[in-house]
């Protein structure tokens, strides 16, 4: 990594940080909140590119298992793992860099549609498959029941691919960015 | 912010390292029972001893209980809903041992400073060197990101400020764009600011 790289992993992780500021709303049944974080994951493998977006939110996940307070309304700290979701957090990180490989793949084809696609697939189809099971299994309820509890996150995560795509957008065409793999 | 309560406890001056594995194990052991009763009891078992280390760290309980606020309904949520399906005991251990493990994080995160813990970190991460991780690049990129978060909320306000100017203050898009473009040349900056001073991690 060139010294540019490494100031774009604290960047995005730093972006991740600044979206928990917007307050969370936490869901019954599951105990997960809904928070605008999971745009700092799509953003960061949008703009960022596979590894430095899957770097910054490795960093990210590490800074808040330190303990720092950088989950929405101010969590921070093992627990955040160790709770309900956890596998969400956990999976950011590859979530951020198979986004940002879908990206770096189709960089000279992408419409908004095939972006929006990525992102599903990669915040949200990915982000699921491991965090549905981990609530299941911290919270000792069954999978389809987690999933169902899970169904509230669906309407914000439409919010934030559609935002996710215009501002990617409208970014790479101010200042570029990616590069093709 | 959880704040750090100073202490020359036994708890207090464990390495930061040997903590965080401690509170892995008990997560990975509670986790991995296969039975009922005997995860009840290995849960109940780990809240006592929990309680106890508070005791040993000093920490006052009203401190401990603030650990426990933030899970505090979505706890009652979940005991109602093991109650219906799958009786009192199922509903015991989930609380016990959801508590337990919070509040075993909530005292390794009151007892170590972030520093230390950063250190160990970066000190942990020396195995992975052969990776292709190198530790001092970690510590730099750690260091930039702290320093970020309010550079962002600066930069964030005075966007909001120009385009409350411009009436797009309720366009989450216009907000975003123009910060995210900022950063990114800024980041440029800095980069050549620090390749400029002959930064080296790899010479160290």
């Amino acid at each position: 990594m060139s010294t540019r790289d490494i100031v774009f992993v604290a960047l995005f992780a730093a972006l991740t940080a600044a979206l928990g500021l917007f307050p969370p709303v936490t869901l019954p049944v599951v105990g997960v909140p809904i928070t605008a974080q999971s745009m700092g994951v799509m953003l960061a493998g949008a703009i960022a590119g596979a590894t430095r977006g899957g770097a910054a939110l490795a960093l990210f996940v590490l800074l808040v298992c330190a303990g720092l307070p950088l989950m929405a309304g101010g969590r921070g700290g093992l627990g955040i793992v160790m709770g309900p979701g956890g596998g969400f957090v956990l999976t950011w990180p590859v979530a951020a860099f198979v986004i940002g490989f879908l990206y770096e793949r189709n960089v000279r084809t992408l419409t908004a549609w095939k972006e929006a696609l990525i992102l599903v697939l990669g915040g949200v189809v990915l982000t699921y498959a491991v965090g549905i099971p981990w609530i299941a299994a911290v919270a000792r309820v069954d999978l389809v029941k987690a999933a169902i509890g899970s169904a509230w996150f669906l309407p914000g995560d439409a919010v934030k691919v559609v935002l996710v795509v215009l501002i990617a957008r409208t970014v790479r065409r101010a200042y570029p960015t990616l590069q093709a793999r | 912010m959880i704040p750090y309560v100073p202490g020359e406890s036994p708890v207090h001056r464990c390495p930061p390292g040997r903590k965080i594995l401690a509170l892995v194990a008990a997560g990975t052991v509670l986790f991995a029972l296969p039975r009922l009763d005997l995860a009840l009891a290995a849960a109940l078992l780990a809240l006592a001893a929990t309680g106890w280390l508070y005791r040993v760290a000093g920490i006052p309980g009203r401190l401990m209980l603030a650990q426990l606020r933030p899970l505090a309904w979505i706890l009652a949520v979940l005991v109602l809903v093991q109650l219906a399906l799958d009786g009192w005991q199922a509903g015991l251990l989930v609380t016990a041992r959801l508590s337990a493990l919070v509040l075993l994080a909530g005292l390794v995160t009151l007892t170590t400073r972030s520093s230390d813990l950063i250190e160990a970190l970066q000190r942990g991460l020396v195995w992975a060197k052969p990776l292709g991780a190198n530790p001092a690049k970690v510590g730099l990129a750690i260091a930039l990101t702290l320093r970020f978060i309010p550079v962002l909320a600066a930069i964030a306000a005075e966007v909001r400020e120009a385009q409350r100017a411009r009436g797009l203050e309720g366009s989450l898009v216009a907000l975003t764009v123009p910060v995210v473009v900022r950063m990114l040349k800024m980041s440029d900056d800095i980069a050549a600011a620090i390749d400029a001073r002959s930064y080296d991690p790899d010479r160290g």
